[in-house]
C-alpha cells in the first residue's frame, strides 16, 4: 500500500480545481450517463391524456376547496364545534391547505409525469478568476488607492479609521444605557418581606393563622400587601414562599436557626437557586421539594439544601413568627439574596439592607 | 418578432419593456435553462425556505391583532374563554387569547405558525445534517456552511423570542429561566440581566423589545441570509450526488423552466398545504389553558420548543457542585458549563468543522460530487457522534416524562443520561465508523466477486463453485467512482544538512489530524485490482475473498 501511494502521487494543489477523480492513473473512467428511459406518457398519447386527467383534477379539487374555506369563513359562527375542533378553524384551515396541497401535487405531478425528463449536462467552471482577471482586479485596486492619495498620508489613515470607530458610540452607548432603566442591581438583595409582614396565601391574598397550617400541608405564601402594590410582579417574582408543617421532632435546624421557625413551620423561598424556576413540588412522604424545570431537590426538613440537581445552593429560609393577633409573621427580610447566583450575590449578603433603601 | 395573436403581442412588449430598462434578456438566457440535479434530500432545504416563507405570511396575520404591551387588564367579562373572564393579565396575554378566539381564523393562523416554526428548524437541522454527512460543505461551498449555520442560530432566536410573545405562564417560566442564566455570567451578569428586562424580572419592557426583535431583526438577518444563501448556490452550481455520467466537472439535472418552476414552485404550495392541514387540525401551544404569567405557578412535564429542549437537557444534567466562591464573587459553573459552554462547543465545532477537515486532506481543489457517508467514514462518524450528544441532551430534557411515561426514578434517569453524555458520542463514533468501513468492504466485494446468482456449478473434477455475474460499467461506477484520500505524509523533522525544518511541530500537528481522518480507510477497487481477481481464472471468486484482505487497510500499521 505504501508504494502504491508513492507511485501515484495525488496532486490536490489546487493548479486544476476541478480535477478531483482525475489523477489517479489505475481508475475506471467513468461510463457516461445511462440510456435515457422512457415513461409511458412519452410514448402514448393515451398516458398523456390520462395524467393530463389528473392532474386538471388536481387543479379543480384546489379551487373547490379555497371556495370551501371563504365560504367556511362567512358560514360559520365563532362558538360552532365539530367535535373538539372549532368549525371555522376547521374549514378555513382545510380549505386553504387542500387548496394549496392540490396546487403543489398538481404542479409537481405535471413536472413528474408530462414536463420533459430527459436529463441535461451544464458545464461546470471552477470559481477562481483567471490570471488575468486577478492582474486586472489588483491594477484597479492599486489605481483606486493611488488616486485616493492614502498611500504615504499615515496621519489621514489614522484619523479615517478612530473617526469611524468612535462614530458609533454616539449611538450605541445611548441605547445600551438607557436599556437597563436605573440600573439598580442592588434591588436583588431585598424582597417585600421585614419585621411583622404577614404571610398570605397565594393568590388571594387571605392572611394565614398557624392552627390552620396542619402537618403535612404546603402553603404557597405572598408577603401580605403584595396585591395591587406598584410592582407587583417583580415583588412577587422575588418575594414567593412555600410554607410546609412538619413534626417538630422532624426538623433538622441549625442552631442559629433556632427560632426560624414556628412549631414545625418552616418557610422558604420558592425561587430556585439554580436558575430561577419557582420550586413547586412537594413530597410529603420525603420532605423533599421538587424544582419541575430542572429537578434540583430540597430537603425541607435538613435547612432545604440541596439533595439531587443543577442547584448548588439551599432555598433561602424566611424567619417567622406569630404576631399578636395571631397571624403568622415574617421576622426579617431573607438573610441573603433569593434565586439564582449573580456575580456579586456573596457581598450583598453582608450588607445590612436600609428601610430607606427598601422604600426606595 | 412576427407575433400574431394578442396574447403573444402583449407577451413581447412586457419582455420588450423590461429588457430595454434592465437587461431581462441576458438575465432570462442565463438563468432559465439553468440545470439543476434532482434528489429528494436536495428538498429538505426548500422545506425551510418554504416554511420560512409560511411563517412570514401567518405572522403578518398575527401582527395585526397581537398587541405587544405588558400593560396589566382584565379580561373582559362577555368574552372567550369563559375561564379567563374577569382574570388579570398583560395586554400581550389577551390580545393572544382574542385572536384565537374572536379573530375567525386567528386560532388557525396561530397554530399554522407555530407549527411552521417547528418545521421550519426541523427542516434546517435535517437540510444541515444532509449537507454534512454528503461533504457538500467543501471547499468552494464553506461560507455557504456558514451562512447556513448563521440561518439555524437565527432561527433558534427567532424561536425564542417567538415563543415568549404570548406572555403565558409556560413561556414567562422560560425568560424567568433565562433570566437565571444571563444572572450567572461572571462580572456583568446582573447588568446584563437588566439590560434585558429593563430593570428587574420580568418588568414591562420585555415582550415589547421580544416583538421588535422577533417582526423586525431577526426576520430582517435571517431572509437577507437566505439570499446570500440562495445566490450562493447558483454561483456555485448545485453539487450532484455520484452516478454514471456524473463529474467534477458537469451538472446533471433538469432546466430550472419549466421543471423546477414546476416542482420547486409546487413543493411551497405542498408545504404551505401540510402546514395549514397542521394548523386546522393539531392544537399546539393552548395559552389559555396555562393562563397568564406569575411568577408563582409553574407546570410539572412542561417543555420548551424542540429545538429548545437540548438546552433544557444540558442545565437537568449538570450536577450542582460546581458553583464557587472566589474572593467573593460567584462563579457558577453550574449553570455557565451547561447554558453556555455546552452549546458554544457543539455550536462552534459545526461552525468550523469544513475548515478543519480541508486542513487535515490538505486538498485546494473544489469538491462538487458529493460523498456516499460510507465513504468518509470518520466524518460520518464524528456527525454521528454530535448528533448523538444532542439527542441524549434533547432526551435528557425530557426526562420528568421519561420518568412518568415508564415509572422510573428521575434521579437514575439523570444519572444514566450524566454518564451517556460522555459515553455514548464516543461508542457511537467508534460503531459509526467500523460501519462505514464494513459497508465499504462490502462495496468492493461486489465490484470485485459480482452479484451472487445462487446458481451453483459443478466442475469435472467434482468442485463446486456458485456463478457470479459481473457488475455492469454503470453499476460498478457508483462503488468505485470516488477518489480515496490518505493521511498527509510529512518529512523528516531535519533537512539533509541536519538542519531542523520550520514549523516542523505544526506539520506533525496537522499530520496527526490527518490521520485521525484517513488512516482507517477502504480504498476503492482499482482497474488492476479487479484485472487480477478475474486473472485467476475459474476459481477467481473464491481466491480473491482471501488476497482482498490485504488491500482493505493498513490502520494497524500506521498507529
Amino acid at each position: 500500500m505504501s508504494d502504491h501511494s508513492k507511485t501515484d502521487v495525488v496532486v490536490h494543489d489546487g493548479s486544476d480545481p476541478l480535477s478531483v477523480g482525475e489523477k489517479d492513473l489505475d481508475r475506471f473512467p467513468n461510463p457516461g450517463l445511462p440510456e435515457h428511459k422512457h415513461r409511458l406518457s412519452d410514448e402514448s398519447e393515451a398516458g398523456a391524456k390520462r395524467v393530463e386527467r389528473q392532474i386538471v383534477i388536481l387543479f379543480v379539487l384546489s379551487l373547490l376547496a379555497s371556495i370551501g374555506g371563504v365560504v367556511g369563513y362567512f358560514v360559520f359562527p365563532l362558538d360552532a364545534t365539530l367535535g373538539s375542533v372549532r368549525a371555522s378553524t376547521l374549514s378555513i384551515g382545510l380549505g386553504l391547505g387542500v387548496g394549496m396541497l392540490g396546487i403543489g401535487v398538481a404542479a409537481v405531478h405535471w413536472a413528474k409525469a408530462l414536463m420533459s425528463d430527459v436529463e441535461q449536462v451544464d458545464e461546470r467552471h471552477a470559481q477562481r478568476s483567471d490570471d488575468a482577471t486577478r492582474a486586472d482586479a489588483i491594477q484597479a485596486l492599486k489605481d483606486g488607492a493611488d488616486d485616493s492619495r492614502i498611500a504615504r498620508r499615515p496621519v489621514l489613515k489614522g484619523a479615517l479609521v478612530s473617526a469611524v470607530a468612535v462614530a458609533p458610540l454616539a449611538f450605541v452607548v445611548p441605547l445600551v444605557g438607557n436599556l437597563g432603566g436605573d440600573w439598580n442591581v442592588r434591588k436583588f438583595r431585598y424582597t417585600m418581606w421585614g419585621p411583622g409582614v404577614r404571610l398570605a396565601r397565594d393568590p388571594d391574598g387571605g392572611l394565614i393563622r398557624p392552627e390552620q397550617v396542619t402537618i403535612g400541608s404546603v402553603w404557597h405564601v405572598i408577603p401580605d400587601g403584595l396585591l395591587g402594590s406598584e410592582h407587583m410582579l417583580e415583588e412577587k417574582a422575588k418575594a414567593v414562599v412555600l410554607m410546609v408543617r412538619m413534626n417538630p421532632s422532624e426538623l433538622t435546624e441549625a442552631p442559629e436557626r433556632a427560632d426560624w421557625s414556628w412549631d414545625g413551620i418552616v418557610a422558604y423561598s420558592k425561587v430556585c437557586t439554580h436558575v430561577g424556576c419557582p420550586v413547586a413540588l412537594y413530597e410529603q412522604q420525603t420532605h423533599h421539594l421538587l424544582c419541575p424545570c430542572h429537578q434540583s431537590t430540597f430537603d425541607v426538613s435538613d435547612g432545604a439544601k440541596v439533595v439531587f440537581g443543577p442547584a448548588k445552593r439551599a432555598l433561602p429560609q424566611l424567619p417567622i413568627t406569630v404576631d399578636d393577633e395571631g397571624y403568622l409573621v415574617a421576622q426579617s427580610d431573607f438573610h441573603e439574596m433569593v434565586g439564582p447566583s449573580t456575580w456579586e450575590r456573596e457581598r450583598y449578603s453582608d450588607l445590612p439592607v436600609s428601610d430607606e433603601e427598601k422604600a426606595h | 418578432m412576427s407575433t400574431t395573436t394578442p396574447l403573444a403581442k402583449a407577451a413581447g412588449g412586457t419582455a420588450d419593456f423590461f429588457d430595454t430598462r434592465v437587461g431581462a434578456g441576458k438575465m432570462v438566457k442565463e438563468f432559465a435553462r439553468k440545470v439543476f440535479p434532482d434528489h429528494w434530500s436536495f428538498l429538505l432545504g426548500e422545506i425551510a425556505l418554504y416554511s420560512f416563507v409560511v411563517l412570514l405570511l401567518t405572522g403578518t396575520f398575527l401582527t395585526m391583532f397581537f398587541v405587544p404591551s405588558m400593560t396589566e387588564v382584565h379580561y373582559p367579562e362577555d368574552a372567550l374563554p369563559v375561564a379567563m373572564r374577569g382574570v388579570e393579565m398583560s395586554e400581550a396575554f389577551a390580545s393572544t387569547l382574542n385572536m384565537s378566539f374572536h379573530v375567525r381564523g386567528g386560532l388557525l393562523m396561530r397554530q399554522i405558525h407555530h407549527w411552521a416554526a417547528l418545521l421550519f428548524m426541523a427542516s434546517i437541522v435535517t437540510h444541515m445534517m444532509r449537507v454534512f454527512f454528503t461533504g457538500a460543505f467543501r471547499k468552494p461551498r464553506e461560507l455557504n456552511w456558514v451562512v447556513g449555520f448563521t440561518i439555524l442560530i437565527l432561527g433558534l432566536a427567532a424561536g425564542f423570542t417567538g415563543y415568549s410573545l404570548p406572555d403565558d405562564v409556560l413561556s414567562g417560566n422560560g425568560l424567568r429561566i433565562t433570566d437565571g442564566v444571563v444572572k450567572s455570567i461572571p462580572v456583568i451578569g446582573s447588568y446584563m440581566s437588566f439590560m434585558i428586562f429593563g430593570g428587574e424580572f420580568p418588568g414591562t419592557e420585555i415582550i415589547p423589545r421580544l416583538f421588535t426583535a422577533h417582526i423586525l431583526l431577526v426576520p430582517a438577518l435571517i431572509l437577507a441570509l437566505i439570499a446570500v444563501h440562495l445566490v450562493l448556490i447558483v454561483v456555485h452550481k448545485h453539487t450532484q450526488y455520484p452516478g454514471p455520467g456524473r463529474s467534477n466537472r458537469n451538472v446533471v439535472g433538469y432546466p430550472l423552466f419549466p421543471v423546477y418552476v414546476a416542482k420547486a414552485g409546487g413543493f411551497f404550495f405542498v408545504v404551505f398545504g401540510v402546514l395549514a392541514i397542521m394548523g386546522a387540525t393539531l392544537a399546539i401551544n393552548s395559552v389559555w389553558a396555562y393562563g397568564p404569567y406569575d411568577p408563582s405557578p409553574v407546570g410539572a412535564g412542561a417543555q420548551p420548543d424542540w429545538y429548545m429542549l437540548f438546552l433544557e437537557g444540558s442545565l437537568r444534567l449538570m450536577p450542582g457542585a460546581p458553583e464557587f466562591v472566589i474572593a467573593g464573587y460567584t462563579l457558577s459553573l453550574n449553570v455557565l458549563i451547561p447554558a453556555v459552554v455546552v452549546p458554544g462547543v457543539l455550536f462552534t465545532a459545526l461552525a468550523v468543522y469544513p475548515f478543519l477537515e480541508a486542513w487535515a486532506t490538505g486538498d485546494k481543489r473544489e469538491h462538487h460530487v458529493l460523498d456516499r457517508p460510507r465513504n468518509v467514514p470518520t466524518r460520518t462518524g464524528v456527525g454521528v457522534a454530535i448528533l448523538t450528544a444532542f439527542i441524549i441532551l434533547v432526551l435528557a430534557g425530557s426526562n420528568d416524562i421519561l420518568a412518568t411515561h415508564f415509572n422510573l426514578s428521575i434521579n437514575s434517569i439523570t444519572w444514566v443520561f450524566r454518564f451517556l453524555f460522555f459515553a455514548g458520542p464516543v461508542i457511537a463514533f467508534i460503531v459509526t465508523k467500523r460501519l462505514c468501513l464494513a459497508l465499504q468492504r462490502r462495496d468492493r466485494e461486489l465490484v470485485l466477486h459480482g452479484h451472487e446468482t445462487g446458481r451453483v456449478v459443478r466442475f469435472a473434477s467434482g468442485e463446486y463453485i456458485e456463478v457470479h455475474q459481473p457488475l455492469t460499467d454503470h453499476e460498478r461506477w457508483l462503488l468505485v467512482g470516488h477518489e480515496p484520500v490518505r493521511p498527509l505524509e510529512i518529512g523528516p523533522g531535519e533537512n539533509e544538512r541536519g538542519v531542523a525544518r520550520p514549523a516542523y511541530k505544526k506539520a506533525v500537528r496537522r499530520s496527526k489530524v490527518s490521520n485521525f481522518f484517513f488512516a482507517d480507510r477502504v480504498e476503492p477497487v482499482t482497474p488492476s485490482e479487479l484485472a487480477a481477481s478475474h486473472g485467476h481464472g475459474e476459481h477467481d471468486e473464491i481466491e480473491s475473498a482471501e488476497s482482498n484482505e490485504g488491500l482493505l487497510t493498513n490502520a494497524s500499521t500506521r498507529g
